[in-house]
């Protein structure tokens, strides 16, 4: 006999939010990095900075810090990347 | 009956679903059962739950865990239907802000979901207390865990590799849930001591890292045995994490008579442990941190396990012979703190309450 079975996931029954289209060049842009606070993560953005700047154009990096790798980033850290027209959030573990 | 909103599948049979699942990752690697319209309903019906009700939000992806989705992960696990409101319990602890669900599964220090029920409930679906009560036992415990795990892998994406970030991760992942002995000793339980009325049935969950065992049968001095559970803690801060928060000392039957014989409470050994389980930064030259001695404030700088002496949860559990026992540690000092919650339970004769999902259909089928 056949078995009519559920599907468990998340996805099989909500859409995910609209992901904005990718920016066609870097170059000119505003670009946010955030600092999650963990250790050798100020090595990794500074390197990915250089990169940024050299390689694609990028105009302004933004760079902010987030106080605590294990929670969320305060609505203040947010609201500072408004100004980016993307933001690498980054881990350096 | 309300519409269930879920994609369905037909599949030959058991081994197929088997086949299946673990094909598109949806289980913990262990067989499951399959999840039948009919099997999730009895579990919905048995908490008082619509498919469409919100039991809780993990809050920085707001990401929604519906009944119906806990329903079909907990009929997976094993879960009979009874099981539902513990399961739904846990799952709303977990979203509570100082629970920081997302953090703590996605996180490196691998942690599981530590639950202790206490109450009526736990007699009335059968939940061990004892023999090998961190081990294998009997289905709600097995099943219970193991749900929580599911739903977490399914519902919230914490797939190894992908969001779940373990490093190690430990086998209470699979399942990690026990019930306290309540009828086998005079101290407070644990729910009521975090502000549940007598008579009521709860969950207690927190973030914890693998339990430690310990074993001490040479003394009946309750400072002695109390403080092999601080020795324990503060080897736990200097070789794993240094930082407060909650600690669980779980305390089988043989050493916590002599405790309790000697005229100590819950709060006695808290009060204790609190005082005792400290370090100072220059321990960790002797586990081989000397690099870190003298960060920080130095190296006379001390270190408390607890914020205060209630961040420790005294469980009474375990078998009934042997001076063993066992801490188990958090994931990460506070930054996950435990939380109490009560089990809901359905009173027979009242009707399912139709909470909505915006934008979730829960007409009747």
């Amino acid at each position: 006999m056949t078995l009519r079975v559920l599907d468990p996931t998340f996805d099989s029954i909500h859409t995910t939010e609209e992901v904005v289209p990718r920016l066609p060049s870097l170059s000119g842009r505003t670009v946010g990095l955030l600092d999650n606070s963990k250790l050798n993560v100020d090595t990794l953005l500074d390197h990915v900075e250089e990169l940024l700047r050299s390689q694609h154009g990028v105009s302004t990096v933004i760079r902010l810090h987030k106080p605590d790798a294990s929670r969320p980033a305060p609505d203040d850290v947010i609201e500072g990347f408004t100004a980016c027209d993307a933001v690498i959030s980054a881990v350096g573990d | 009956m309300a519409h269930l909103r879920s994609p369905t599948y037909d599949l030959e049979d058991v081994v197929a679903v088997n086949d299946v699942y673990s094909q598109r990752g949806w289980t913990d690697g262990l067989p499951i059962l399959p999840p039948t319209e009919e099997a999730v309903h009895a579990c919905l019906n048995a908490a008082g739950l619509a498919p469409g009700a919100v039991v809780g939000v993990e809050s920085v992806r707001q990401r929604p865990i519906t009944a119906e989705k806990v329903a079909i992960n907990a009929v997976m696990a094993g879960c009979l239907p009874a099981y539902m409101p513990v399961v739904a319990a846990i799952i709303k602890a977990m979203c509570q802000p100082e629970f920081n669900l997302h953090g703590s599964t996605a996180s490196t220090g691998g942690s599981a979901q530590f639950i202790v029920v206490n109450g009526p409930v736990r007699r009335s679906i059968g939940l061990n207390a004892t023999h090998n009560v961190l081990g294998n036992s009997n289905r709600a415990n097995a099943s219970i865990g193991r749900a929580i795990r599911l739903m977490l892998i399914n519902v919230l994406g914490c797939v190894p590799g992908q969001l779940d970030r373990s490093t190690l991760g430990h086998p209470g992942k699979f399942t990690f849930c026990i019930a306290e002995d309540e009828e086998d000793t005079p101290w407070t339980p644990l729910a009521q001591q975090r502000g549940i009325p007598a008579g009521a049935s709860a969950v207690t969950v927190m973030a914890g890292e693998s339990p430690h065992q310990t074993m001490n049968e040479w003394t009946r001095d309750p400072e002695e045995i109390v403080e092999t559970f601080a020795a324990e803690m503060r080897h736990n801060m200097l070789t794993y994490s240094i930082w407060a928060g909650n600690y669980a000392v779980l305390i089988p039957k043989q050493l916590r008579d002599l405790i309790a014989a000697a005229g100590w409470q819950k709060h006695d050994i808290q009060e204790y442990v609190y005082r005792s389980a400290r370090v100072v930064r220059r321990d960790w030259a002797t586990v081989g941190k000397k690099k870190i001695v003298n960060m920080g404030k130095g190296a006379d700088q001390r270190f408390s396990a607890l914020r205060s002496a209630d961040d420790l949860l005294v469980v009474a559990a375990g078998g009934p012979a042997g001076g063993f026992g066992a801490i188990v540690p958090p994931w990460l000092g506070s930054r996950s703190q435990a939380v109490t919650q009560l089990i809901e339970t359905r009173k027979p004769g009242n009707p399912i309450e139709e909470q909505k999902e915006e934008g979730y259909d829960t007409a009747c089928s």
